[in-house]
C-alpha cells in the first residue's frame, strides 16, 4: 500500500452514468490486476474504493458508476486536479492459478478491472474470453478497449437490445474455457458459481471503512475463515465461498 | 524542542498519542507503513473470551464529518489473541500495549483480563463497557453507574495493572458512571466511545448498517468528547483518557487542556493510515505555536 498523490488527466463519460478517469502519480504499488485504489475526495470523510482498470507508465486509470456523492463529485473534477489515493490495495487475481483457457466474465461496473486482467493474461502467454453483461444497450461500455486487445468478447443484455438475451450465464454453453475469473454483482457472481463446474477466482464488493484491513467493517465468512473483503480479497477462490451450490 | 512525555497510570508515555481500538487493528499491518514505536501506546482490537465474527455486512456508512460503523467487537477470542495476534504484535513493538477487552457478562470480563494478565507487555487495561454495537452487553453496562462498578471490581479482583474503563457517551451523567467506577477501583477513564447512530439510503429507503444503527465517529463528534473529557476529569481524581474525533496535534493539546492525560485516535486512523504519525511529528509545531514547553502541564488547564 502507498499514499500518494495523482494528477487527473482525463475525466470523461463513458456511459450516462458510467465514467472514466485517468491519472498520473506513482503506480509502483499496483502489483496485480483486481486490486483497487481508495481516492480522497474534498468534503467527504471516507475515501472511495474504486478498481484499477489500467496501469501503465504512472498512469492508473479506474472506471466508475456514479452512484453516490462520492462518486457524483468524481465527475466534476477538472483535468489538473489533485488527489490523495492509496493505491496497492486488495490481493488482486492470482495469475498462477489461472488455466489455459480462461474465460473472463463482468457484470456492469465489474467489468473494468478485468481489462488489465486481460492484460496481465496476455503477457503470460494466455488468451482470455471475455463475457460482459448489462442490463440495456444504454449501459454497455468498455468492449472497443478488449477488441483492441484482439480479444473475443460476447455481450449479454437482459432486455436482449444487443448481444445475448438474458444473463451472462446464457452466453456459457458456446464458449470453450476451463477457469473462470469474474467481477460483477453478487447475484451475478452467484449464478455463475452455481452454472459453472470449472474453478475460478471471484471479485467481491463490500462497503468499507479503510479499504487495508484495519477497521474489520467488510468481513465475510470463508470456507478458511473469516476474511476482510479489502485486504484479504476482494478476490476469493471459489473453493473459499461459503454458497449453496 | 518541548517535552512530550506524560504518566499514564504509572507508567511513562513518550507522547500521548494513542491508536484507539478498532482502528489499528493489533497493530502489525500499520507497522508495513511507519515504525509504530513512534507511538505513545496503542490500544488493541476489542478482544472478548470467544471469538466473534460481529455484525452482518454492510457495517459502515459515511457521515459528515464522520462514519458510523457497527462492526460488533469481530475478534478471534482472546487465546487466539494470546497465541495467534500477539506474538506479531511484539515483533514490531517494544513498549507496553494496551488490552481493550469487552464482554457480554461480568465473568466474560474478569476472564479475558486473568487470561491477558500474565502477558509482560501489556501495560494497561482498556475495559470497554460502551461499545453500542452488541446486544446484551457491551454498552449496557456502561450507561449505569452500578453495573460499570460491578465490571470494575471484578476485573479489579484479577489484576494489578491499572484499569483504564470506557465510557460510553450515550448517557444522561457520564459523570455519575465514571465516579462509581473510580470508586470500585479504576484507574482511569477513557472517554468517550462512539455516538450511537443512523443513516438511511434514500434509494432504497432502508438503513444503510445491516444492524440499523451504529456508533457514530470522526471529527464531527469532537466537540461532544470535549465536553465529557472535561466534566469527567474535573470530576475524578484518577487520569482520564480523551478521545472523540481526534484528528490533529491541535486536537491533541485541546483535549489535554480539558483534562486528558493522554489522547486516543481512532476514525483518522481509517482515512489516513499515517494519521497518528503524522501528529506526533506535528505536535512540537503546534507546541511551539502556542507557548507549550511541556505537555504535562497542560493537562486540565482549563478550569
Amino acid at each position: 500500500m502507498k499514499q500518494s498523490i495523482f494528477k487527473i488527466t482525463e475525466n470523461r463519460a463513458l456511459t450516462d452514468c458510467v465514467w472514466l478517469m485517468r491519472m498520473a502519480g506513482d503506480t509502483s504499488d499496483i502489483t496485480a490486476a483486481g486490486q483497487f485504489v481508495n481516492i480522497q475526495l474534498d468534503g467527504l470523510y471516507l475515501r472511495r474504493p474504486i478498481s484499477v482498470f489500467d496501469c501503465e507508465d504512472g498512469i492508473l486509470s479506474i472506471i466508475y458508476k456514479v452512484v453516490g456523492k462520492g462518486t457524483e463529485k468524481m465527475t466534476t473534477l477538472p483535468v489538473g486536479t489533485e488527489l490523495d489515493v492509496l493505491t496497492g490495495l486488495g490481493n488482486g487475481y492470482d495469475l498462477s492459478k489461472v488455466g489455459e483457457k480462461p474465460l473472463l466474465v463482468g457484470g456492469g461496473v465489474g467489468v473494468p478491472p478485468l481489462y488489465y486482467l486481460s492484460k496481465k493474461l496476455i503477457e503470460a502467454g494466455k488468451r482470455p474470453e471475455i463475457v460482459v453483461g448489462f442490463n440495456t444497450e444504454g449501459e454497455i461500455f468498455g468492449v472497443e478497449f478488449f477488441e483492441e486487445l484482439g480479444l473475443k468478447v460476447t455481450v449479454t443484455t437482459v432486455d436482449g437490445s444487443r448481444g445475448v438475451k438474458g444473463f451472462v450465464t446464457n452466453a456459457l454453453d458456446a464458449i470453450d474455457y476451463d477457469y473462470i475469473c469474474t467481477c460483477g454483482p453478487e447475484p451475478m457472481l452467484k449464478a455463475l458459481y452455481r452454472a459453472t463446474e470449472c474453478s475460478g477466482q471471484y471479485s467481491f464488493e463490500e462497503r468499507m471503512g479503510c479499504g487495508f484491513g484495519a477497521c474489520m467493517g467488510c468481513s465475510c465468512k470463508t470456507v478458511t475463515g473469516y476474511k476482510r473483503i479489502c485486504k484479504d480479497g476482494p478476490i476469493l477462490e471459489k473453493e473459499e465461498i461459503l454458497w449453496e451450490k | 524542542m518541548g517535552k512530550m512525555n506524560v504518566n499514564l497510570c504509572g507508567i511513562e508515555l513518550d507522547n500521548p498519542v494513542i491508536p484507539a481500538s478498532g482502528t489499528f487493528g493489533f497493530g502489525y499491518e500499520f507497522a508495513e507503513l511507519y515504525d509504530i514505536n513512534c507511538l505513545g501506546t496503542f490500544s488493541f482490537k476489542g478482544t472478548t473470551k470467544d471469538s466473534r465474527f460481529g455484525n452482518p455486512t454492510p457495517r459502515i456508512a459515511e457521515c459528515p464529518n464522520g462514519m458510523i460503523n457497527a462492526v460488533g467487537l469481530q475478534n478471534p477470542g482472546v487465546e487466539k489473541v494470546i497465541s495467534e495476534e500477539l506474538p506479531k504484535l511484539f515483533k514490531v513493538f517494544d513498549k507496553k500495549v494496551m488490552a481493550n477487552v469487552s464482554g457480554f457478562a461480568v465473568e466474560d470480563y474478569a476472564y479475558t483480563v486473568e487470561r491477558l494478565d500474565s502477558v509482560d507487555q501489556i501495560g494497561w487495561f482498556e475495559v470497554n463497557v460502551s461499545c453500542p454495537n452488541v446486544h446484551g452487553g457491551g454498552m449496557s453496562f456502561g450507561t449505569n453507574p452500578e453495573a460499570a462498578a460491578e465490571v470494575t471490581r471484578a476485573v479489579r479482583k484479577v489484576t494489578n495493572k491499572p484499569i483504564i474503563i470506557k465510557l460510553s457517551p450515550n448517557v444522561t451523567d457520564i459523570v455519575s458512571i465514571a465516579k462509581a467506577c473510580e470508586e470500585a477501583g479504576a484507574d482511569g477513564i477513557s472517554l468517550i466511545n462512539t455516538l450511537l447512530g443512523m443513516r438511511i439510503d434514500l434509494r432504497t429507503k432502508k438503513p444503510v448498517i445491516a444492524n440499523k444503527m451504529g456508533g457514530f465517529s470522526g471529527p464531527a463528534i469532537f466537540p461532544v468528547a470535549v465536553r465529557m473529557v472535561y466534566q469527567v476529569a474535573n470530576a475524578v481524581n484518577i487520569p482520564v483518557v480523551g478521545m472523540g474525533g481526534v484528528s490533529s496535534a491541535e486536537d491533541v493539546i485541546e483535549m489535554m487542556l480539558a483534562g486528558a492525560t493522554a489522547v486516543e485516535v481512532g476514525a483518522a486512523n481509517l482515512v489516513n493510515p499515517y494519521a497518528c504519525r503524522d501528529i506526533i511529528n506535528d505536535l512540537p509545531r503546534v507546541m511551539a505555536k502556542y507557548g507549550i514547553e511541556n505537555l504535562s502541564d497542560i493537562i486540565g488547564a482549563v478550569k
